[in-house]
């Protein structure tokens, strides 16, 4: 790492690996996937007993840059930046921190648009569907690669947050603390309702050709634009637009036509076409699949108790009064399950203006708890002779 | 039981603490910074959450190594299933509640059994400022009338006629003035008041 281009509370300049995987893996599906690789970063050093492992799980558009910067980008700063770093919360002269770009992803990890090897051209349409449980799989593998055997934590929001879940579920003696942020047990019919139109805006774009757009050298710019658009709506509160945006006008009067006019137009747009420009619409159709399919309890009739029975790591469950995606209530099913089962768990509602966004913001009452939560976590009792 | 070095120790925590078995599970409501569920997960093995409604409070539980739940004791105990905890200790809360009928009510459907303290309005310091015509200021009191949390105040007569009409059972009383045990009128000398409780059998539950 540079020196000199490290900034304090920032872990500076970095740099993302591939891990390599030959051995296939058999997704919830029935689909296998012959090999791949995951594209990850880590910050921190690992300590001698390998106990002071974290993993953090991204969400839907985000990455394995969780944290820093690039030395070709310095304005590429990870997504987590506020929250990982040196004297941080989760505090990097003490944790060694791993993020990983989901299988599936579009950020370097093998995906719709990596070329298959079978057919000597990309995926696309071929790529299999992947859940929440297929990551954590891969995830596991990846951790075995880096020799942790057990993370002190794995912390996570939103899409994350289920991951995370996941972990103490599928892993439960891997998992010592989970960090649960802004999360649902499961969708609702609204939520699924909301990536449907995203998804039939990506696919019924002309541009989209069933998913192998990459032959025809082009992209479902429009649907794209438009699935990030709508879900950037429910990101945030009312309130939070209300407060940003209001009723302002880009030109300061009504133009009476369908060009930009309201600010708030503008943002989503603006948004909209960052973001066409970036990620792969077969990626953001599958992700949206995750979410919906998501639903630990199912195998158990329905019972979340049941389901996280076997978990046996600590739980901070956190969430967002303003969030209306996956509100406080959504937590508190969480919560209800793990107080059934007797598990470990802490539960904080931030009363939080910013929506379903607030889990990336930089809130002292939030971030105080991630620290205070995580302070003795370095060091495995368990493990202690 | 000697005093436990704990910064925000409460002597009302150890007339608590006493009660409790070892390896109990517990709800505490209005838990505070969590001393006593620290006290009671360290001392006597118990496990359990503290339930606590300001940001303070639970970032002060985290920090003291113990479960808490962010939540409104005025909003129910909904999130708690029936019968899961042996003891649901509310200490020094019930006056400040609202919903207090309720609230007992549902200490006794989550609990095996209840263990309440309260400061007794019956005591002879809190008469005196009555009858000087002022409302009462005390150690267990330290509210002035324009800034308390406390609406709901009552004497240890008014309690046990409450359990009395609403199929409470009185398993235990502990009467406190200073710190030091009152056994005799208890209403008139006694200054906080513990009370362990279960439903009387063959009684609904705080029938109204």
């Amino acid at each position: 790492m540079n020196a000199l281009a490290k900034v304090p509370g920032s872990v500076g300049v970095v740099a993302p690996g591939d891990m390599q995987f030959d051995d296939p893996l058999l997704l919830k599906s029935g689909a296998v996937i012959p090999s791949y690789s995951l594209r990850y970063e880590t910050y921190g050093t690992l300590n001698a007993d390998r106990s002071n492992a974290v993993l953090v799980c991204h969400a839907l558009n985000a990455s394995h840059h969780v944290a820093g910067t690039y030395a070709h980008d310095p304005k590429d700063v990870g997504w987590w930046d506020n929250l990982i770093g040196p004297g941080k919360p989760i505090d990097t002269d003490r944790f060694f921190v791993v993020g990983v770009n989901n299988l599936g992803g579009c950020h370097g990890s093998t995906g719709p648009a990596t070329i298959n090897p079978a057919t000597g051209r990309p995926w696309g349409a071929d790529f299999p569907v992947v859940t929440v449980d297929d990551w954590v799989a891969a995830q596991a593998r990846l951790a075995d690669r880096l020799g942790i055997r057990r993370f002190a934590a794995v912390v996570g929001g939103s899409l994350g947050a289920m991951q995370a879940l996941q972990w103490t579920i599928a892993f439960p003696d891997r998992v010592r603390h989970a960090l649960v942020i802004a999360a649902a047990p499961k969708l609702s019919a609204q939520n699924i309702a909301f990536n449907e139109v995203a998804r039939q805006a990506i696919t019924t774009d002309p541009d989209f050709h069933g998913g192998d757009y990459y032959a025809h050298g082009v992209v479902p710019r429009r649907g794209l634009r438009l699935a990030r658009m709508l879900g950037h709506i429910t990101y945030l509160s009312d309130d939070a637009m209300a407060e940003k945006f209001g009723r302002a006008l880009r030109q300061g009067e009504f133009k009476f036509g369908f060009d930009v006019e309201f600010e708030i137009e503008s943002y989503l747009r603006y948004q909209g076409d960052k973001f066409s420009t970036y990620f792969d619409a077969n990626t953001y159709l599958r992700i949206t699949k995750a979410l919906d399919y998501f639903d630990p309890a199912l195998a158990c009739g329905g019972r979340l108790a049941e389901a996280l029975k076997g978990a046996v790591a600590r739980f901070l469950v956190v969430s967002f009064t303003s969030d209306w995606r996956f509100s406080p209530a959504r937590s508190r099913e969480i919560v209800k399950a793990l107080l059934d089962t007797g598990k470990d768990v802490s539960y904080a509602e931030i009363d939080a203006p910013h929506g379903h966004d607030a889990f990336l913001m930089d809130d002292p009452r939030y971030h105080g708890l991630i620290r205070a939560f995580l302070a003795d976590a370095d060091t495995d009792r368990s493990a202690q002779p | 039981m000697s005093a436990p070095v704990l910064p925000n120790w409460r002597p009302d925590f150890e007339a608590i603490a006493h009660w409790v078995a070892p390896g109990a599970r517990v709800l505490d409501l209005g838990c505070g910074d969590g001393t006593l569920l620290r006290f009671l997960k360290e001392r006597r093995g118990a496990t359990g959450y503290g339930v606590d409604i300001s940001d303070d409070n639970v970032l002060a539980c985290v920090k003291n190594g113990v479960n808490v739940i962010q939540s409104d004791l005025e909003a129910g105990l909904s999130g708690f299933e029936s019968g899961s905890f042996d003891y649901v200790i509310l200490s020094q809360t019930l006056q400040a509640t609202m919903h207090t009928e309720r609230l007992l009510k549902d200490i006794l459907r989550v609990g095996r059994e209840g263990i309440v303290s309260f400061p007794n309005f019956g005591y002879w310091r809190v008469r005196m400022q009555l009858l000087a015509g002022h409302m009462p200021v005390s150690p267990e009191l330290p509210y002035q009338w324009y800034d308390t949390p406390n609406i709901h105040l009552f004497t240890l007569s008014d309690f046990e006629n409450f359990c009395r009409g609403h199929g409470v059972r009185i398993l235990e009383r502990l009467v406190t003035t200073d710190g030091r045990p009152v056994s005799a009128v208890p209403n008139l000398l006694g200054a906080l008041a513990f009370y362990r409780l279960d439903r009387a059998p063959g009684a609904s539950p705080v029938a109204a």
